[in-house]
């Protein structure tokens, strides 16, 4: 693949992953989240298919196939099932409002800048370039993870931040071997299930999935 | 002094001049047709221009000379933003940049002469409207200045010229990811500057809704004329920026006569479609509530600041 070539692929992908975490913390519907998800997802598959193409390795592209199913179609259909469980629609009562978590955004956009320019100078290339955009993928997760109270939108938090944990690993490293990455991902199913396991016993309990009403201990 | 870039600018101010109340009531007639109504006609803008011109303009008694010299401010600065953007074709003036810094602070200089007028006839809804305003110009002028960075990091200047011809030479540029990001974000802002639909609504009459409209309340006359034709040259101005960005394709990067035709025809195309698809578009749209409205300009404006992180991305990788 040609180097211009594979600069503007990854830069695409970069690109995608990081547009659909902003509209993931722009938009506080529930149904837009899962398919948002989906298509970053996606974006992450294809950015693991490029590296892997461009470096001629059969496991990362085999990596690639894992995480298009994985987080392109299971995880997200499993976040759909249980929000329409727990009957939710919208998050509705987040602690930051959006205006400010935007704003947020970007200030944890240019952290993640700051923090990676040793990275980026160490190995000048592509897929350096490109670790800032994991890095505000994990930010991005944190502040969802400590600004929503529903647990469908924690769930989305934490599949962010998954994602850019992934995506600091492939481009820092150009992938982990095979047999880890099937590790971390069943690791990161389980949760997924078992968190939707204890979302829906929450609203068989106290009829809703907000995390505030789990503040107090009961027998 | 570059004959070349005299005569450009003369064409692309008397073009939008004479354009920019079409494109109105083009805009005006793509709705009221959706809406299932017969409409006033393309001229009509014009029509009202000449009555209003026609008329002496009255002013309350308690008003100062602010009510006669703003909507000269207005024009002035429109006119000199019509210039300043690269509608027609990308010669610039040696001296003049048409840098983007200067072209937003133009921008502002009209916006602020345009709330003083709603401020100055002392009612409560021209005060109110003026209020809005400059709200909203705050936060969209973060953003316009953000997304045309964005694009300029590829081309290296920040003159609007450079960028537009930087497109114009690499059209693959165009569709690149960062270029969307902040075209979509220079688009959200450029309809919450124009006081276009989801954030003020144009044909509202009622006053407690208006923005726009409202800081216009007392004008009448002459005076009116101007206000309208300079925002309505201001909507043009902004529309052919984006329009220009987004399709570079029949600007002129020499000053001939055939150029410059080419250059006005392709701005005539470009600014009805755009027009038109912002005029179906406001169709099925309601009016945003005004303590929502920061919250689109600060979704558009991390937009344009992510376009910026990108590109950096790319232009180092």
């Amino acid at each position: 693949m040609p180097a211009s070539v594979f600069a503007q692929l990854v830069g695409l992908s970069a690109g995608v992953l990081l547009l659909t975490s902003v509209l993931l913390v722009w938009k506080r519907s529930l149904i837009a989240a899962a398919r948002l998800l989906a298509v970053q997802g996606f974006a992450l598959a294809a950015l693991v298919a490029v590296i892997g193409v461009n470096d001629h390795d059969s496991q990362l592209i085999a990596v690639a196939g894992l995480v298009l199913v994985l987080k392109g179609f299971v995880l997200p259909w499993v976040l759909d099932r249980s929000r329409v469980r727990t009957g939710a629609v919208r998050e509705e009562t987040p602690l930051l409002n959006t205006t400010a978590a935007l704003l947020a955004l970007s200030l944890l956009t240019m952290l993640a800048y700051l923090v990676s320019q040793p990275l980026r100078v160490l190995v000048p290339g592509p897929t350096t370039a490109a670790v800032p955009v994991g890095i505000s993928l994990v930010l991005y997760g944190f502040l969802l993870l400590t600004t929503r109270r529903h647990a469908i939108s924690q769930l989305v938090g934490f599949l962010v931040l998954d994602n850019g944990i992934a995506t600091v690993a492939f481009l820092t490293s150009g992938g982990v071997p095979f047999v880890v990455e099937l590790g971390a991902s069943l690791d990161v199913l389980l949760v997924v299930l078992i968190l939707r396991v204890l979302t829906s016993r929450m609203t068989a309990k106290f009829g809703g999935a907000d995390l505030d009403e789990l503040m107090e201990l009961r027998d | 002094m570059n004959a070349g870039a005299v005569v450009l600018a003369a064409v692309q101010v008397t073009a939008m001049a004479i354009l920019s109340p079409l494109l109105v009531g083009l805009m005006r007639q793509v709705r009221a047709r959706l809406e299932g109504r017969v409409g006033a006609g393309v001229l009509q803008p014009w029509r009202d221009l000449r009555k209003l011109f026609a008329k002496e303009s009255l002013q309350a008694d308690g008003t100062s000379w602010v009510m006669a010299v703003g909507p000269v401010v207005l024009v002035a600065s429109s006119a000199l933003v019509c210039v300043l953007v690269p509608l027609v074709g990308t010669v610039a003036f040696p001296f003049v940049p048409d840098d983007l810094f200067v072209m937003v602070s133009v921008l502002l200089l009209g916006t602020v002469a345009l709330a003083l007028v709603g401020l100055d006839s002392g009612s409560a809804f021209g005060g109110m409207g003026s209020s809005r305003h400059m709200t909203i110009a705050a936060l969209v002028e973060p953003t316009v200045l953000v997304s045309v960075y964005a694009l300029s990091i590829p081309v290296g200047s920040s003159a609007l010229s450079a960028i537009v011809h930087g497109r114009l030479v690499d059209p693959a540029s165009v569709a690149a990811p960062v270029s969307l990001l902040a075209l979509v974000a220079l688009f959200v802002a450029v309809v919450a500057e124009t006081g276009r639909m989801p954030v003020d609504n144009p044909s509202t009459h009622l006053e407690l809704t208006m923005i726009h409209e409202a800081m216009v309340l007392e004008s009448s006359g002459r005076d009116l004329a101007w206000l309208e034709l300079g925002s309505w040259m201001r909507l043009g101005a902004l529309l052919g920026l984006v329009a220009s960005l987004l399709a570079p394709w029949g600007i002129a990067s020499s000053v001939t006569l055939v150029t410059l035709v080419v250059g006005v025809l392709a701005l005539v195309v470009k600014l009805a479609v755009l027009g038109s698809a912002l005029a179906a578009g406001e169709v099925f749209l309601a009016k945003l509530r005004l303590f929502r409205v920061p919250e689109l300009l600060a979704g558009s404006f991390v937009l344009a600041f992510v376009a910026v992180s990108a590109s950096y991305l790319v232009v180092q990788g």
